[in-house]
């Protein structure tokens, strides 16, 4: 202590410590301030939907969920329909897109040739990036005509006579409808469930599947018992990335759902999702009861929403501590 | 050449004839001639990239699975040439079992790491699976310390024992032929002497080829060695004359350590 110049060096020392506390104190603030700025507007978008509904869950009580009348003049609302429709074109649409980006990453991933693994890959992402008002579009003037001309009378001349499923196949065969609109949104959410599916597939470790192809295992039998299992985690998120984003889609469902406020059990009928009719409705919503109503509509689709994504975080860790990862 | 090493009346189970490896346009082997003797340890020893390990992953065809990679001419296996197209590379892995460097259980448990492999080529009772099971992992000495919890994931076991679950599931299918490909470099110690007694036992029922990084352990468990540099087999013959009185210069020098 006694020689100056060491305690200046201490000192220098302590004031660059300082300096450094200040930078990271302030490092850490702000970075704390981005996150509650999410959970601020999350929990504030939630507050302002329930204020603005509430006139309409006060009129109709909890039977807002199970009625399914939706009629501006009476002032009389429910949001089955709706929710009827958002849920069954989202199903359907996970059923036939899962199996499909399936296939599409197990062959960039497992068996497609060198040279076209590139041009496959990004032509996927690219048919991510399509805006989905070209999907709508698109599947209201080309594939719906299409649709209600050559799919729809073999698939209703096929199935319309068996028992329980054949109904879902009645009635004129128009193009839009709830099974256009599945179809549509299957096409929308592929792309993004082949790509999930194809980064966690290509985190398998070779050497893994080479012992498995080791004990003399076909393709099929290593991804069946070794690439699926071992990437399950990653392959329900994917999925419910697909499913989350079905639930919201608005535009491209707005155009081929037909936007029809009832529910009828043949998937060639038209039909409504809750994001449709908001987008359909909000417009030239009267204030009282029916804009309060389409403010209940967005509330009752967030808890879908955050419910699904509650589901895929449970199946995820039950699936991680069977593993006993 | 490959009358080099092999006395008479030793049983070949692999024969290895003019065989040259391409992974693209590099070549990792060339013209390697060399028989795999009957119930019999065979070891490859040499520098790192020597492609040791590349002629391991040609026995079982393991190289398939990657485009741009490819052998030519012939490694005969009962008569027939494994490398021909026409040969069932499934059955061909059956009979001519591998395991690798790292330990790697399958994900799921330590009954199904060893039923698994089984159930694809034989069917059989939920009985004889159990008794097939419990013979495998005698034979990998593992059976006493995992008889207790045959249901808990492969995963939940050390290092040693993984990997001697994995010897388990190579040999639970009644393979031929064993490929060991650095068994022991991941394995600590104890783990790997107890590998390497395993290993002694097993070449009563097994032809073995190993390929190891460790020139001791290549002299205390086997009965041939081959030395490789560079893509070539330079020296091929039983363990000791190879240690003892190595015919060649760079073999010489590997093994007292002057290079490698």
């Amino acid at each position: 202590m006694s020689e100056p110049s060491a305690s200046a060096g201490i000192d220098l020392h302590a004031r660059q410590v300082r300096r450094f506390r200040l930078q990271d104190m302030f490092f850490h603030h702000s970075t704390q301030l981005f996150a509650f700025v999410v959970l601020a507007s999350l929990v504030g978008i939630l507050v302002s939907l329930a204020i603005e509904a509430w006139p309409s869950l006060k009129a109709f009580g909890p039977a807002f969920l199970w009625t399914d009348v939706w009629s501006v003049p009476d002032d009389r609302f429910g949001a089955l329909a709706a929710i009827y429709g958002t849920v069954t074109t989202s199903v359907l649409a996970l059923l036939i897109a899962v199996p499909i980006s399936f296939g599409i990453a197990l062959f960039l991933t497992e068996t497609c040739p060198v040279w076209l693994r590139r041009p496959l890959g990004t032509a996927i992402e690219l048919l991510a990036g399509i805006p989905s008002i070209v999907y709508g579009i698109w599947g209201l003037f080309v594939f719906a005509p299409l649709f209600a001309e050559y799919i729809q009378p073999p698939l209703q001349a096929l199935l319309g006579d068996v028992p329980v499923i054949g109904g879902w196949f009645s009635g004129p065969p128009i193009g839009v409808g709830i099974l256009a609109a599945s179809i549509v949104l299957a096409l929308m959410i592929i792309p993004f469930i082949a790509s999930v599916m194809r980064d966690v597939f290509e985190t398998v470790p070779h050497v893994l599947k080479e012992s498995a192809y080791g004990v003399g295992c076909t393709t099929w039998e290593v991804v069946r018992n070794i690439v699926l299992p071992f990437t399950r985690v990653g392959v329900i998120g994917g999925i419910m990335l697909g499913l989350g984003r079905a639930l919201g889609e608005t535009m491209a469902v707005t155009f081929v759902i037909g936007n029809a406020n009832r529910i009828n059990g043949s998937l060639f009928a038209p039909g409504t999702s809750i994001a449709s009719t908001l987008a359909n409705e909000f417009g030239e919503a009267d204030p009282g009861l029916h804009i309060s109503s389409l403010f209940a509509l967005g509330l009752v689709l967030f808890v879908i929403t955050f419910v699904v994504l509650a589901i895929s975080r449970w199946l995820i860790s039950r699936s991680m501590g069977s593993e006993g990862l | 050449m490959p009358d080099q090493a092999m006395p008479a009346g030793e049983k070949v189970a692999l024969e290895v004839r003019n065989l040259d490896f391409f992974y693209g346009d590099f070549k990792g082997l060339s013209n390697v001639n060399l028989d795999i003797a009957h119930k019999k340890v065979t070891a490859f020893i040499g520098p790192s990239g020597c492609g040791k390990s590349t002629l391991l992953r040609t026995f079982n065809r393991m190289y398939d699975l990657y485009p741009g990679q490819r052998a030519e001419g012939q490694i005969l296996f009962h008569g027939k040439n494994l490398l021909d197209r026409s040969q069932d590379v499934n059955l061909v892995r059956a009979r001519i079992g591998m395991v690798f460097q790292k330990p790697t259980p399958f994900p799921m448990t330590i009954y199904e790491n060893i039923a698994f492999g089984v159930r694809l080529y034989e069917r059989m009772s939920k009985s004889a699976m159990d008794d097939r099971v419990e013979w495998a992992l005698n034979k990998a000495a593992l059976w006493s310390e995992v008889k207790d919890k045959l249901d808990q994931s492969g995963l939940s076991l050390s290092g040693g024992q993984q990997q001697r679950l994995c010897i388990a599931r190579a040999v639970a299918v009644k393979p031929e032929i064993v490929l060991l490909d650095e068994p022991t470099s991941a394995l600590d110690p104890i783990s790997t002497a107890k590998i390497e007694e395993l290993i002694n036992e097993l070449k009563s029922d097994y032809t073995i080829a190993i390929v190891t990084h460790n020139m001791q352990q290549a002299a205390r468990i086997s009965d041939y060695t081959a030395f490789m540099y560079l893509g070539e087999l330079i020296e091929f013959n039983e363990t000791g004359t190879i240690f003892m009185r190595p015919g060649k210069k760079q073999t010489e020098d590997y093994i007292t350590g002057r290079f490698g």
